[in-house]
């Protein structure tokens, strides 16, 4: 994902001159690409993740659309003010992008797993999460994201993982995507980097991928969960401020409420060190 | 469509702007019963100058692409800024009556919704960050705008204000002035006694900014300070300004009750009478 999000942030700023990127001192072999091709839209921040995050607004409210590039909640939970009051509030297009989604980083501790991010950024009003499933969902995010400048957040996983899609999908806030077809009603839907864990999950299920989400397009659940059975939800996340929380809260109190499962990340693996399989496997969200 | 030049706006009389802000400021709180009249009438002066004299703004063109930037880092000042922005045209002043009341745009922090103002604060240590991303484009794009931020003294305790100081100096950003508003009183006690800024203009010097400190209250040093080219190219300019809080009305000057009461009608009346003395003196 990380290489698939810098390759389409090349591109995309090859077309449009006012994209930039600034990083909190980290993207080491991930980020030269940039740097490299577009030094004077390239900017490193130095470990100062609020400021950061305000200059980003700055330019953004320049004409500028900001990437601000960090791991796990250094650009989130670090700065979450600047994201609160200065780019969600003011409506400017500066999109956080975290790397080591979830328990990517899973050695590395607790300080280092993005395990409640999506409950941070769905509580403002005018951010849309993007939390793709795989590299081509993650070349769909940025399109979308380019084309659609507005307050952002996009969740990316590490190296490495495999595509799902044939070719990059089509999508839009709000709209699930079909990521493989099956029988019955019931089926799987995953935001993010636990599309993977869907996949293996879903025991001849139809799997599904919402790779941007928001507030704003919480309304457009009920029609879509009408048409499925049960919907069992995944991600790498814990239960509280989810995703699956979110999808719960758009059909609360009417009877589709009860056809949501929501697999989530049980918060005992915080305590923990291990790999990303293990503490996936141990907070419940693979076999 | 291509953009008109930008004709400033001004010059006006800055001594009587601000008896004027500072007038409008204390109708302002008075009638809603709001706080932080103290930390308005501090920057009275400052206001004053900068919509008077040393902001190359338009109220005709108040989102102008070559207009200088202004942001009012310490929010809570807001009517100060109102009041300011009313006199010199930007806004009506029949709305200065809805100030804080349900449904106005006039928020009790001061809000972007307002034409002439650029960024929403409240909380402190955002204006310099968001300021310096300001000053960053103009210098990648060549542009020969200016950033102006106005902070707080007690919003240096803020940790994001001295990462934008290191990362202003360390880009060179000679278009961008902070004016600190040291009026050394804070919300509960003094500066020295809450958390020490001092040594301040050695500070500043040591992270790499053009330093004046000057009387925050003496137009004709701020307007040399405020107007002309950078002090010294590649460095951005801290204007250490020394201010009394509440400044021009006795009662309230170095009073901390002041950053919270609002005034009661014989109050307000006295505040404007030793206002209206000063102008007769002048």
């Amino acid at each position: 994902m990380r290489n698939a999000f810098i390759e389409e942030l090349v591109t995309l700023a090859e077309a449009n001159d006012h994209v930039a990127l600034i990083v909190g001192d980290l993207g080491y072999s991930v980020i030269e690409p940039f740097a490299d091709r577009f030094p004077d839209r390239f900017i490193n921040a130095g470990v100062a993740e609020q400021n950061m995050t305000g200059l980003a607004a700055g330019m953004a409210s320049e004409g500028y659309h900001v990437f601000t590039y960090s791991i796990a909640n250094f650009p989130t939970f670090r700065c979450a003010e600047q994201i609160r009051n200065d780019v969600d509030h003011h409506r400017l297009p500066v999109t956080v992008v975290a790397v080591g989604g979830g328990v990517a980083y899973g050695a590395l501790g607790y300080s280092h797993h993005a395990v409640q991010d999506y409950a941070l950024m769905r509580a403002m009003p005018n951010m849309v999460i993007a939390a793709p499933g795989d590299p081509l969902e993650t070349r769909a995010c940025l399109r979308w994201l380019v084309a659609n400048p507005c307050p952002s957040y996009l969740r990316l996983g590490k190296a490495g993982e495999p595509r799902f899609h044939e070719s990059v999908p089509d999508i839009m806030p709000g709209r699930w995507v079909s990521v493989h077809p099956g029988d019955g009603d019931a089926i799987m839907l995953s935001t993010g980097a636990a599309l993977g864990a869907a996949i293996a999950r879903a025991d001849g299920r139809a799997v599904w991928s919402l790779p941007l989400w928001s507030m704003a397009t919480k309304a457009d659940q009920p029609a879509q969960l009408a048409r499925h059975g049960r919907v069992t939800t995944l991600e790498d996340h814990l239960a509280d401020g989810g995703f699956g929380s979110w999808l719960a809260e758009s059909v609360a109190g009417t009877p589709a409420a009860a056809r949501i499962e929501p697999i989530t990340l049980s918060p005992e693996i915080c305590d923990m060190v291990a790999s990303q399989a293990t503490l996936n496997r141990i907070g419940g969200l693979t076999l | 469509m291509k953009e008109a030049p930008l004709v400033a706006a001004g010059p006006h009389d800055t001594k009587a702007l601000a008896r004027r802000i500072r007038c409008q400021a204390l109708h302002m709180v008075t009638q809603a019963k709001a706080s932080h009249i103290g930390s308005a009438l501090s920057i009275a002066d400052i206001i004053a100058v900068l919509y008077g004299r040393a902001l190359s703004v338009s109220p005709a063109a108040h989102r102008h692409s070559e207009r200088d930037r202004f942001i009012l880092s310490k929010g809570h000042a807001c009517v100060a800024v109102y009041a300011a922005l009313a006199e010199t045209g930007f806004i009506d002043r029949a709305l200065l009556g809805t100030y804080g009341i349900d449904g106005s745009t006039l928020m009790a922090h001061i809000s972007h919704k307002v034409p002439g103002a650029e960024f929403s604060t409240g909380a402190l240590g955002h204006g310099l960050p968001f300021g310096t991303g300001k000053a960053l484009a103009a210098k990648l794009r060549g542009r020969s705008w200016r950033t102006v931020v106005l902070t707080s003294d007690g919003e240096w305790g803020e940790g994001s204000n001295w990462e934008a100081a290191l990362f202003a100096a360390h880009h060179g950003l000679d278009n961008l002035i902070c004016i600190l508003d040291y009026n050394k009183l804070q919300s509960l006690r003094s500066v020295d006694e809450t958390l020490r800024l001092e040594p301040l203009h050695s500070k500043f010097e040591a992270f790499g900014w053009a330093v004046r400190e000057v009387d925050g209250h003496d137009h004709d040093v701020l307007i040399d300070a405020l107007q002309g080219p950078p002090w010294q190219g590649g460095k951005p300019m801290m204007l250490i300004a020394h201010t009394t809080k509440g400044k021009g009305v006795s009662f309230m000057e170095n009073r901390v009750e002041w950053h919270y009461r609002n005034p009661t009608p014989e109050l307000l009346a006295e505040a404007l009478a030793q206002i209206e003395r000063e102008a007769l003196d002048a």
